[in-house]
């Protein structure tokens, strides 16, 4: 074996541009399939981080007549949890409003939250230090579509319980910075207690949102989604991701795989006189298929270390330096405008194993020709 | 001293006896803006920034639980028609043939971009139940003489919490209104105009909302022909209607 491995080492140095055409297709391939596998569990690593830091924390607490995804329901999506049952858990009091920034009209969701809350990264101290009499906090993205800063005031107009207009100014305490879309377009937070003053909706949540400690007891007009149901989306989106890309691998290792085989069954045709002399100094045919497929084998390995030479630098580049997408700011999906690609040694050995196993199978194919071979005419380089 | 105060509270009470009961003007507002049925057509002229939008509709009310909207152009419009049944509102798009339900907050959404809600369209109830009024004082408007009333809500579920009226002392048509919010804030302005007598009623054919946080002109809302208490076949309020 150690014979063949050797034998098949030399021929493949010896072959020249041949053989590091194929390797180089093979490394090229080695560095797209890692490259895109980290930068796709890259994006899932900062959107379960971001969702959970900025907006779901350990889980939520959502009142049964409120459903996220129907915005019909905010109306009545609303209610009263006894106060023993509230440990570990930080209201919110959602509602709809309309503010005039510029004379334009927007609909707007606001929504009222704890001043002293830890859970989540919005800064809500912010409303503890500002004198105005309604702060409010707006995420990045809608302080750019409302044209507003820090310091500004801004019509709300909102209906209370009974459907009555009120309408009073609020003042910008803070701008945050999240990608999470779902708490910044179109929405204003400000202390929950105000909220509920300014609707008459005293001691009304729309949902809780869980800390850390929080047990999960099931309490009768409330249904809690723990943090792997609301994570859901993101899982669903990089299942998606996932499949378009193995689209993308399976093509590229198509390529490679052709490669391979072109010159695997060119090497059968034009190496016949070479193939009659192992056999004539004693090989099997057996012996010789199995030098030719390890020698298949062996682009892929090749690629392997030469794909690693070139692409470790690239991906500690990128690991670090990150990579922009700014086209995915506003989706639903908290996507950050920087993504750092994670590499993870799972995604790497089957990466390897992806391209060994094609590439050995590709290579026996065509060996298997050597085993109905006549000696006497592979030495004589007659065409069989 | 004493005898001049005393002189300015018998004026002022004289004064304000002048003024006629409230509730009596507003049921006159009432008796000439409600209807246990009404027929109308209609167009709404929106006032954009750059220009401005036409839209005319055929409208069916009975009573403050049920109407029936199609709109007649422009020609993208056509044929869309809104089914209002109590607190639930229904549109149904020919372009897409399909009808689709909005209710609560949805009613409170702008009418085709314009400076009314649906609820500004649909909400007939009679001021003098919602509200409860006082004449301020007396104005004139383009030559004719108005009463000015203050409206508070007297219940709770009232769209505007206050209300400002300037009422034709002769023909009993709100001329101006301004809409106020419960903080106070001045929300929508309304102006009145082409008073036109139509079955013993004094109707105002055009009026102008004008949402005040907003920039622009606002809507003309301008009817060109009513007719009330007409009979209205049930069918037309049912949602079978709506793909007829």
């Amino acid at each position: 074996m150690k014979l063949l491995f050797h034998l098949a080492y030399k021929n493949l140095v010896g072959a020249g541009l041949r053989t590091w055409l194929n390797v180089g297709i093979l490394s090229f391939v080695y560095i797209i399939i890692v490259f895109y596998n980290g930068f796709v569990d890259g994006l899932s690593r900062q959107g379960t981080r971001n969702s959970i830091e900025w907006e779901i924390g350990n889980g939520e607490l959502l009142n049964n007549k409120y459903d996220p995804y129907n915005a019909f329901t905010l109306l009545d999506g609303h209610g009263i949890l006894p106060a023993d049952k509230e440990k570990n858990l930080v209201p919110v009091l959602i509602r709809q409003a309309t503010i005039y920034p510029q004379g334009r009209m927007v609909s707007i969701l606001i929504k009222g939250i704890e001043t002293n809350q830890t859970i989540l990264k919005i800064p809500t101290q912010l409303f503890t230090s500002s004198t105005a009499k309604i702060p409010a906090l707006i995420g990045k993205q809608m302080a750019a579509s409302t044209n507003l800063k820090a310091g500004d005031e801004i019509m709300l107009r909102w209906r209370d319980k009974n459907g009555t207009f009120d309408a009073a100014n609020i003042t910008i305490a803070g701008i945050f910075d999240t990608q999470v879309a779902t708490i910044d377009i179109g929405q204003i937070w400000i202390p929950i207690k105000k909220l509920r003053q300014m609707t008459d909706l005293n001691q009304h949540t729309t949902l809780f949102i869980a800390v850390n400690d929080y047990v999960n007891e099931n309490i009768s007009g409330w249904n809690f989604k723990s943090q792997y149901d609301l994570l859901s989306n993101i899982r669903g989106l990089i299942r998606v991701e996932k499949v378009g890309d193995y689209i993308i691998y399976l093509l590229l290792l198509a390529i490679a795989m052709l490669a391979i085989f072109d010159t695997q069954v060119l090497s059968i045709f034009r190496r016949q006189r070479e193939i009659g002399t192992y056999i004539s100094l004693g090989m099997t045919r057996a012996q010789v298929a199995k030098l030719f497929t390890i020698e298949g084998c062996m682009y892929s390995l090749f690629a392997t270390v030469i794909g690693a030479v070139f692409g470790t630098p690239l991906f500690i580049y990128f690991a670090h330096a990150g990579i922009g997408t700014p086209s995915m700011q506003g989706l639903a999906i908290p996507i950050a405008n920087i993504v750092y690609p994670v590499y993870g040694v799972v995604a790497i050995v089957s990466t390897i194993v992806l391209v060994v196993v094609p590439a050995t199978i590709v290579s026996f194919l065509p060996a298997r020709k050597i085993s109905q071979m006549n000696p006497v005419d592979a030495l004589k380089g007659k065409v069989q | 001293m004493k005898f001049t105060f005393i002189l300015l509270l018998i004026l002022g009470f004289l004064l304000q006896a002048n003024y006629p009961d409230p509730i009596s003007v507003l049921t006159k507002v009432d008796a000439n803006m409600t209807s246990g049925t009404r027929i109308s057509e209609s167009t709404m002229v929106i006032h954009g920034k750059r220009n401005d939008r036409e839209v005319t509709s055929k409208g069916y009310t009975q009573g403050n639980e049920k109407a029936f909207t199609e709109y007649l152009s422009p020609e993208r419009e056509k044929g869309t028609k809104m089914l209002k049944l109590e607190n639930r509102l229904w549109i149904y798009s020919p372009s897409t043939d399909r009808t689709i339900q909005l209710s609560g907050h949805m009613l409170r959404q702008s009418v085709m971009g314009s400076d009314l809600s649906y609820e500004d369209v649909m909400d007939t109830r009679k001021l003098a139940e919602v509200y409860n009024a006082k004449v301020t004082g007396e104005e004139t408007i383009d030559g004719r003489k108005v009463w000015v009333l203050n409206l508070v809500a007297k219940v709770e579920d009232a769209t505007y919490d206050k209300r400002k009226q300037w009422i034709d002392q002769e023909r009993f048509v709100v001329l101006k209104e301004e809409l106020f919010a419960k903080s106070g804030q001045l929300l929508k302005k309304l102006v009145s105009s082409d008073v036109a007598r139509i079955e013993n009623r004094w109707y105002p054919k055009k009026t102008n909302y004008k949402d005040v946080l907003k920039d622009g002109k606002g809507t003309d809302f301008i009817v060109s022909s009513i007719q009330f208490d007409a009979v209205i076949p049930d069918y037309v309020f049912s949602k079978a209607s709506l793909k007829e």
